[in-house]
């Protein structure tokens, strides 16, 4: 047979041939850059225009940026050295402003010895919403903790914080992280008592105020405890204790301890208040309070009580329907009307108030598209176990709902952050127009436009884009549908 | 076994109102109202408590006082011996011009961008994608800002337009020399009409003649293109073959409007410079280009990701599908894809329209005279009327709101799903 076969066939491969390099026209750059960039006429177009575009871009904006100063004490300087090194005609940024007055945008007026308190409140916030947010991954949870503390103690020594605060915030970031790793639930507490901190901590004082005002939920929270039984009745009992001891206990109180103890820090006006830690204050402000308003407006819109749900279409459609501006402007210029006469309170205040109603009203809507995604059985089987309202809820309903609802929360979210900016027609000191404006004020920096725009517009970017990217990490560790 | 006796309810007693399931909601309702009701009575009582110590009256009769400023920029007849009601109506009218142009121009936009991003071609939606997020996580505020500067600093003053000694300009028109922008205006083409009859006057309105000849043209026009379609449509369902009416649709259009040009004698005049400044065209205050630009360009980026979305939402099987049935590229678009991802754009679009409009009165940063910068600026201001004027505007707002998203629901349940 062998035989056979080796006289009727002239050749036999014995060994394979190398393999041969695929054409030039099929592999490596060239077959990336016919598929993406060049697969038709239209695409070439596309590609060639896109090309028009970057280099329109690069053109225009790189010299300006390659030009730019960081060393310089006014703008007549910037403009001297600038024609200086790339000779008379080149125009440049002149990031000299930036250098010179960051701490304006930053802190506004804050007072440059207690810089550290927005700081540190700042850096705290991370642990404070740790134990809620980064609960998924223990590693996500880590490296923000570690970036948190390690920055933010960085921070508080440049800005020169005294030796005694940096050993109780070493002391408090080091106990924060064991807590986060060990005690969830000591975590949780921190969280909650996180604002008054906060509070203290950027308008200074006595901190035995801001103590007794967290102690009147403390008691509302006990008197309601003891008389859980009674249900609504305990509901109203613990309102009513907690009014009480605001109304008539607190201030006394405060005002012993702070003789017994004295605990305080340098008091900050609100007029001092500007650059980003207004805008930070009154947005992590509206985020905090808009999330639990939101969410029993959206409560209250779906209720089968028809008052109630009167209420609640009134008020969401109301705010819904009118711009934030107006809003600040009735902070501003109406408030005054609608309180008792003599009333005067602080614009932060009021313009948090206003910014949280405005963010409630939103967020009450994405939440009740949650609500409404949510299939019928759950609601049913919520029932069927004999759950109670407030424990189907709070275990079964709002859990799935808020869920569904994420990426809507975060975008309201980042919504009303990129809205604080709004502020600057009250009157305060935002850093994007009122800040700028007042630093280009000054003789030294007039004519100084696009280097605060770039900068307070890069932080806002950052700021924004980062909450936008985490809620889609979110998503993505949140899913649990079966697919 | 014995048998409860049915439809038999316990007697009534008083603490069923908080124990029964039945009766606590109107317990709570009742409570809800009394607290909601005591809480305005409360508001209500400062405020006229309060007006009554500075000595303020409620009233909106100023509204017919003369206002006696001046509004640069006005669609319908105005002066400074106007009433304050008629420039809180330029306002408005304002408010509504940018916020319609805004809409549309961010719509095309976001449409654009919206597709291109989803394009195979990888520069493309890099680019896309870049514009989206760059202008989607930075406040619009800055925006604005942004784009005013760019026009007062960086924009050619009128007269650089002007050729120089050696015949050369610092500064050249641009879109074949048809816009000129400049620090002070942009100057447009505007159209011109040679034979006006005059304005025809209608009760308190006054419309330009050609104006409305237009409008009934069109409007004309689209009654008996609907009628048309009709008609195909039931020779299509008798006889399943569907005539051919493009040409008359297109007819319907352009017939009237081209007869019309022609004896209003209707034409467009490019601006040109004359001496130190632009004549002919139309010069744009700059506040109105900045704003609109500014609105378009930042809620156009919102729009792209919801068409993104959109279309994305069509499951590919759809498309395969229709494939398979035999249909083409264009009709699978027009007739399978876009329908689809229409029922999930359209509701995220109306509140970004919505948006848009609310947004509109950042006109404040750049100094267009939007309703908030006469009734709740000027007029605010010259009288010190805040309460009313303020609440005046809301209402006004709110009424917009209102209006729009009806519209746009009532759109919405024309393509929605229709479901058993």
């Amino acid at each position: 047979m062998s035989e056979l076969h080796a006289q009727t066939v002239a050749y036999v491969r014995d060994t394979m041939l190398p393999q041969a390099a695929p054409p030039m026209r099929q592999s490596g750059v060239v077959l990336w850059l016919r598929q993406n960039l060049f697969s038709g006429p239209l695409n070439t177009i596309l590609t060639l225009l896109g090309l028009a575009v970057v280099w329109f871009l690069v053109s225009h904006f790189w010299p300006w940026f390659s030009h730019s100063v960081w060393n310089a004490s006014s703008m007549a300087e910037c403009r001297q050295i600038i024609a200086e090194r790339w000779g008379e005609g080149a125009t440049g940024g002149c990031f000299a402003v930036i250098r010179e007055r960051w701490n304006q945008f930053l802190f506004g007026f804050f007072p440059p010895s207690e810089y550290w308190r927005p700081t540190a409140a700042f850096g705290l916030m991370f642990f404070a919403i740790a134990p809620v947010l980064f609960t998924e991954s223990r590693g996500l949870r880590w490296t923000v903790m570690a970036v948190a503390a390690v920055l933010t103690f960085a921070f508080c020594v440049l800005l020169g914080a005294p030796p005694r605060v940096l050993a109780v915030l070493a002391a408090a970031l080091v106990g924060l992280t064991a807590l986060n790793e060990y005690a969830h639930r000591g975590a949780l507490v921190f969280s909650l008592l996180f604002p008054f901190l906060a509070v203290w901590l950027l308008w200074g004082g006595s901190a035995w105020g801001p103590a007794c005002v967290l102690a009147g939920f403390v008691v509302g929270f006990a008197v309601w405890r003891v008389l859980a039984r009674f249900g609504l009745f305990a509901v109203a009992a613990g309102v009513l204790a907690a009014a009480g001891w605001w109304m008539f206990a607190s201030g006394t109180v405060a005002g012993v301890l702070q003789g017994v103890l004295p605990v305080a820090l340098p008091q900050v006006e609100s007029r001092a208040f500007g650059g980003f830690v207004l805008a930070i204050t009154i947005g992590v402000a509206g985020i905090v309070m808009s999330l639990p308003l939101g969410i029993i407006l959206a409560l209250a819109r779906r209720s089968d009580m028809p008052v109630v749900k009167a209420f609640a279409v009134m008020f969401i459609e109301f705010i819904r329907g009118v711009p934030l501006i107006t809003l600040l402007f009735v902070a501003s210029l109406l408030l005054n009307y609608f309180l008792p006469p003599g009333t005067n309170f602080d614009i932060i205040l009021r313009v948090i108030i206003m910014v949280t109603l405005f963010a409630a009203a939103y967020m009450a809507e994405v939440i009740r598209g949650g609500l409404a995604a949510l299939p019928v059985g759950q609601y049913e089987a919520a029932d069927a176990l004999g759950l109670d309202y407030w424990k189907a809820q709070r275990l079964i309903i709002l859990p799935q709902a808020l869920k569904i609802s994420i990426p809507g929360i975060v975008g309201t979210f980042i919504g009303l952050f990129k809205d604080t900016t709004l502020v600057t027609f009250v009157g305060l000191f935002d850093p994007l127009k009122q800040m700028a404006d007042t630093i280009r004020a000054t003789f030294a920096w007039k004519g100084a436009y696009w280097e605060p725009y770039i900068f307070t517009g890069a932080i806002f970017f950052i700021l924004c884009f980062s909450m936008s990217r985490y809620s889609m990490y979110l998503e993505q560790r949140l899913k649990r549908d079966h697919r | 076994m014995t048998d409860l006796p049915a439809g038999q309810d316990p007697p009534f007693r008083l603490s069923m109102l908080v124990r029964d399931r039945r009766y606590r909601s109107l317990t709570i309702q009742a409570g809800v109202f009394i607290l909601v009701m005591l809480f305005a009575a409360w508001l209500v009582s400062n405020t006229v408590e309060n007006l009554a110590r500075m000595g303020k009256t409620f009233d909106f009769g100023f509204l017919g006082n003369r206002s006696g400023y001046d509004i640069p920029f006005s669609l319908i007849p105005y002066s400074s011996d106007s009433t304050h009601l008629r420039a809180a109506g330029v306002g408005l009218l304002n408010t509504l011009l940018v916020s319609a142009l805004g809409c549309l121009f961010a719509t095309i936009i976001g449409v654009l961008v919206g597709v291109l991003r989803l394009s195979s071609n990888w520069l493309v939606s890099r680019l896309m994608t870049v514009y989206v997020e760059v202008f989607r996580n930075v406040p619009l505020l800055l925006w604005i800002l942004v784009i005013m500067a760019v026009f007062t600093e960086a924009m050619p003053a009128p007269r650089d337009y002007r050729p120089a000694a050696d015949g050369t300009a610092s500064a050249s028109m641009i879109l074949f020399d048809s816009v000129a922008p400049t620090n002070r205006y942009t100057s447009v083409p505007a159209l011109r009409v040679d034979h006006d009859p005059g304005p025809v006057v209608l009760g308190p309105l006054s419309l330009s003649a050609p104006l409305l000849a237009f409008l009934v043209a069109l409007a004309a026009a689209w009654l008996i293109h609907r009628w048309v379609r009709a008609r195909a449509q039931a020779r299509q369902d008798a006889t399943g073959i569907r005539p051919v009416t493009w040409w008359i649709t297109l007819a319907l259009y352009l017939v009237p409007l081209i007869a019309l040009s022609r004896l209003f004698g209707l034409h467009l005049v490019t601006p040109e410079l004359r001496g130190f400044n632009f004549a002919g065209g139309m010069n744009l205050d700059n506040g109105f280009v900045v704003l609109l630009l500014a609105l378009s360009l930042y809620t156009g980026a919102f729009i792209a990701e919801i068409v993104r979305a959109g279309i994305m939402a069509v499951s590919r099987g759809q498309s395969e599908a229709a494939a398979a049935l035999g249909l083409r590229a264009r009709p699978i678009m027009a007739l399978v894809v876009l329908p689809q991802a229409l029922r999930v754009i359209i509701p995220p679009l109306i509140s970004q329209f919505l948006n848009l409009t609310k947004n509109s009165s950042l006109a404040i940063a750049v100094g267009y005279p939007d309703l908030r910068a006469t009734l709740g600026g000027t007029t605010l201001n010259q009288t010190g009327r805040e309460m009313e004027s303020m609440l005046l505007m809301m209402a006004i707002y709110l009424a917009l709101s209102l209006v729009i998203s009806g519209v746009m629901n009532v759109y919405n349940a024309s393509v929605r799903l229709k479901e058993r």
